[in-house]
């Protein structure tokens, strides 16, 4: 399918993990600080200067729980769904499974200040959780935003040529 | 125990006495936990807020009850907003089932 095809190649940068270290090389807490700090919703220097990063990876990110080919949740999956069928291109998103890191997990939502998992940001600016990215595919505000930030899949470049590379 | 259990009523009650709703629906969407809540929110605090903005409030408003449960869904409307869509729909203005099988949560929660 057309929007499986376009979101699965954007799967690849989903490693949160992979980021942090970079981020975050010497002072990452143990993992009973970091549990601790989430309790207290507190983020660490490092956790959110890693979030950061994620953030600003690609115009288009989404904070969801498994993977666009797989997701662990409904409103991951309706997210990713709309995501595929307003034909955002996989070149311009990225996918972090907050299943993979508890501390990514607790940390979104104290970062965003929003409670609940999936999250959406374009160009680095919180749009909104399942609700909003649903309301806003259906009431046409979703397709007029990711056109103006220039982040949909060109028009005659078709997913199967995609595939192909 | 420490905290009360949330409930569709402490939630509603919630709302009414801190976002001065003048309706509110709840929906249990858990499956069985009851635990997992979708809701319809009509409140003139509302106007002239966006999408976002409306949920912030509810969010803010219900910042320990969010807590406590496994998932979240609200539909926030002015109570303009509220008559026009039920009107239009013939009475069918309903909490979001978005993202749900058969109106339950489906998938890893919290």
């Amino acid at each position: 399918m057309f929007s499986r095809t376009i979101l699965s190649r954007a799967a690849r940068p989903t490693a949160f993990s992979a980021i942090r270290p970079v981020a975050a090389p010497i002072t990452t807490p143990s993992p009973f600080l970091l549990s601790l700090a989430a309790q207290r919703r507190l983020l660490s220097d490092g956790v959110r200067q890693a979030i950061d990063k994620a953030v600003g990876s690609a115009p288009v990110v989404l904070f969801m729980k498994g993977t666009p080919e797989t997701p662990q949740c409904g409103f991951s999956r309706a997210s990713i769904q709309v995501l595929g069928l307003q034909g955002v291109d996989p070149e311009k998103f990225a996918a972090y499974n907050v299943l993979e890191d508890q501390d990514l997990r607790q940390g979104i939502k104290e970062y965003s200040d929003w409670p609940t998992i999936p999250q959406l940001y374009v160009d680095k600016e919180f749009v909104g959780g399942c609700d909003i990215i649903v309301s806003m595919h259906q009431n046409g505000e979703l397709a007029k935003m990711l056109e103006d930030k220039g982040v949909l899949a060109k028009e005659g470049e078709p997913a199967e040529a995609k595939k192909k590379e | 125990m420490a905290q009360a259990a949330i409930s569709e009523a402490s939630i509603r009650a919630a709302l009414i006495e801190r976002l001065k709703a003048t309706h509110v629906e709840i929906q249990d969407m858990s499956g069985g936990c009851g635990q997992a809540f979708t809701s319809l929110i009509v409140s003139a605090e509302f106007a002239g807020k966006n999408s976002l903005k409306r949920h912030r409030l509810v969010n803010a408003a219900l910042k320990d009850e969010i807590a406590q449960i496994h998932a979240w869904s609200a539909k926030c409307q002015t109570p303009d907003e509220y008559a026009k869509e039920m009107a239009a729909t013939g009475g069918n203005d309903k909490p979001p089932l978005e993202g749900t099988e058969d109106g339950k949560v489906a998938g890893v929660s919290g």
